[in-house]
């Protein structure tokens, strides 16, 4: 009994199974056990000592989540990379042995040194890699958490209404949606830039006019089949507005997978941006951010290999942890979301 | 059948929709655009007096209403008419056809090398599932994903053409070697020629970039391929195989990896999106005179028609290759239906 109760397989073969649908590939229960004893665990767990009330639950799941997340060493080393990465971010100006545009001529393409000066060299410039690496995390980090906000809540908020509406309202958005995914991602935001011209926040709208149609498409097709289920219509008969169903039936029950593709998307919304200030098309060169330091490298590979080479490293360092996370938390929350 | 086929049919009809949509967006997107054509085109010269400005706009047609300017521009898009380009004043439509073999030779040596690495992967690692070759495979997959191209580029670059010197650093084919032209792809013209130091100048040209922006694709299909190779591996028709005592390898190739590419097939449809997003970072880095290096300088030089027609032609690529993958995905499973 105990063991079967810290087992997250059996309690979601019971859901799967409780919702006459098959688990999700290699998620299925896989040992023998007797559903009743399951469902009992699945009992005691809704009991515990939180109540029953809806904050006991609410907390309760929580520690369960957590639990289970923390039993992930991939998310448990992802997190504290990502959280590595947003300290030295905020606390750039104390962490950073220099100012990420002091510029020192007679010091420039000095080699990484453990013991010297630049321990990541410098740049042509004789500007300090280190230091610039650690303030371009404010960039990426702040234009990944800024895109996926916007497009979370544009995404969301329409397809909240279109999935629970229907109407003319969701065949409008959805043509307007179909049409933006006639683009791909990258040639749409090199075209909106090349409107726009480079800035961070001209940057942010590029990359959030198209990125909230996944969330749009995700919230709406959630809120389509959720709609259906006995609970909604509980709430329906016992006289609950369109709005209070929405918000406090609905919402919470979607929200798991919702949190799971913000996740994914935010690695892929660096490397979005870091691939345009590459091109030179996205952050102005005066700001300093890893795309343009690599690009900034390119003429200097053959001696200065250290230019072009460590910005990048700290870029994929910090698109990893995400993913890594990302992954743990699909594999937790919404198991379904599961490539093939 | 007949069903599929008014079916595809049905498909195919959906797509004009949408091709017009992408027609009018960049026609839009051209309006919100900083400074007219004839501002730009003016701008350096001196001396331009106000007749000059509206004799070009009359010239240009820009002095009609925007419907009938997106009449026109519909009927030019039909007639292959795609506009001049600001700085050389050569039709868009010359520009693009002469950059597109590179970019097409590109995209498809990238789609060759990621399928022939990554389906081998893939059903290696679902068959011997949690060994330590599918550890090792899957690492490198999600290192894969997170890897940005124009990195892997620089660092493809650092050691295979300035330390190792085996490869070149730019260009897509030593200047004298290069081969009669049929098709445009330079490999595949060595071949039909017989040139083969042609043949092998160009692929030594294309090893990098194609591999640069063929190892993202690469990674997200060989996850594809193995998660429904293993869904696959459990299903009833293996187990009867299995059971009848056909050969494992055959069970395997012949009965299971036949269906699992079912899926692949989607998957791969949705890549090439990245195929053709990639290539502009990819041909920029390597000097690969391809579409995506046009566009990228087009935008610096301010060459409006060309990075709109460009824009359109990446976008409708985009369109009729989905639209393949669906119909292609009907024939392979006939229990589907668009």
């Amino acid at each position: 009994m105990r063991a079967l109760r810290d087992s997250p397989i059996c309690l979601e073969g019971i859901e799967a199974i409780d919702e006459g649908r098959r688990a999700a590939p290699g998620r299925e229960v896989r040992r023998p056990y007797d559903f009743q004893e399951a469902y009992e665990v699945r009992a005691a767990r809704t009991r515990g000592s939180w109540g029953t009330g809806p904050l006991g639950l609410a907390v309760r799941n929580f520690l369960s989540f957590a639990r289970q997340m923390a039993g992930n060493p991939a998310a448990v080393i992802g997190g504290v990379v990502i959280l590595l990465y947003v300290a030295v971010a905020i606390f750039a100006p104390w962490v950073a042995p220099c100012a990420p545009d002091q510029v020192a001529l007679s010091e420039r393409l000095a080699p990484p040194s453990w013991i010297g000066e630049f321990p990541l060299g410098t740049d042509q410039l004789g500007r300090d890699i280190l230091s610039r690496i650690i303030y371009g995390a404010r960039v990426s980090i702040l234009v990944g958490v800024l895109t996926i906000a916007i497009s979370v809540t544009v995404g969301v908020g329409l397809g909240v209404v279109a999935g629970y509406f229907r109407g003319s309202f969701d065949r409008i958005v959805s043509r307007f949606t179909d049409l933006l995914l006639a683009f791909p991602y990258l040639i749409f935001v090199i075209g909106a830039m090349a409107v726009l011209g480079p800035g961070f926040w001209n940057l942010i709208w590029a990359l959030s006019f198209k990125g909230w149609v996944e969330f749009y498409r995700l919230a709406r097709a959630e809120v389509m089949s959720e709609k259906t289920r006995e609970y909604v219509e509980a709430a329906r008969a016992l006289g609950r507005s369109h709005a209070a169903i929405i918000c406090s039936e609905i919402l919470p029950n979607v929200v798991h997978s919702i949190l799971v593709l913000g996740t994914l998307r935010m690695g892929n919304m660096i490397v979005l941006e870091s691939s345009l200030s590459f091109l030179g098309l996205g952050i102005p060169p005066r700001i300093p951010a890893w795309g343009s330091m690599v690009n900034d490298g390119r003429r200097y590979m053959l001696t200065a290999w250290w230019v072009a080479t460590l910005p990048g490293l700290a870029l994929v360092g910090l698109v990893l942890a995400i993913n890594l996370v990302g992954e743990a938390l699909r594999d937790v929350l919404d198991p379904r979301l599961k490539e093939g | 059948m007949r069903r599929t086929h008014v079916q595809i049919l049905e498909r195919v009809l959906a797509t004009i929709p949408i091709a017009l949509g992408v027609a009018i967006a960049v026609f839009i997107f051209m309006r919100l655009m900083p400074g007219d054509p004839v501002d730009i085109m003016i701008g350096e010269a001196g001396g331009v007096t106000q007749e000059d400005i509206h004799a070009l706009k009359t010239e240009l047609g820009l002095d009609q209403s925007l419907p009938v300017q997106l009449g026109r521009y519909l009927a030019g898009l039909v007639r292959g008419d795609l506009g001049y380009s600001i700085p050389s004043s050569r039709p868009v439509a010359v520009v693009i056809l002469e950059a597109l073999p590179a970019t097409m030779e590109l995209a498809l040596c990238s789609l060759l090398f990621a399928l022939v690495i990554a389906v081998p992967i893939g059903v290696v690692s679902a068959v011997r599932q949690r060994s330590f070759i599918d550890r090792t495979s899957m690492a490198a997959s999600f290192l894969g994903i997170s890897m940005p191209a124009f990195w892997l580029g620089i660092l493809g670059i650092i050691v295979f053409s300035l330390h190792l010197r085996w490869l070149p650093t730019s260009g897509r084919i030593t200047y004298g070697f290069e081969p009669a032209t049929i098709t445009g792809l330079f490999t595949v013209d060595a071949l039909l020629t017989g040139n083969m130091p042609a043949l092998w100048d160009a692929l030594k040209h294309l090893a990098l970039p194609a591999a640069t922006l063929g190892a993202g694709v690469a990674a997200v299909v060989a996850r594809v391929v193995r998660s429904s190779m293993l869904e696959v591996l459990r299903a009833d028709y293996v187990l009867f195989a299995r059971a009848k005592g056909v050969v494992e390898r055959a069970v395997t190739i012949r009965h299971a990896l036949r269906n699992a590419l079912i899926p692949t097939v989607t998957v791969v449809g949705l890549q090439v999106g990245t195929l053709l997003g990639g290539n502009m970072i990819v041909e920029s880095i390597f000097g690969w005179p391809g579409l995506g290096r046009v566009v990228v300088d087009a935008i610096f030089s301010r060459d409006y028609p060309l990075v709109q027609a460009a824009v359109m032609v990446y976008a409708l690529t985009f369109v009729v290759v989905n639209l393949a993958t669906d119909v292609l995905y009907t024939y392979l499973n006939p229990k589907m239906t668009l």
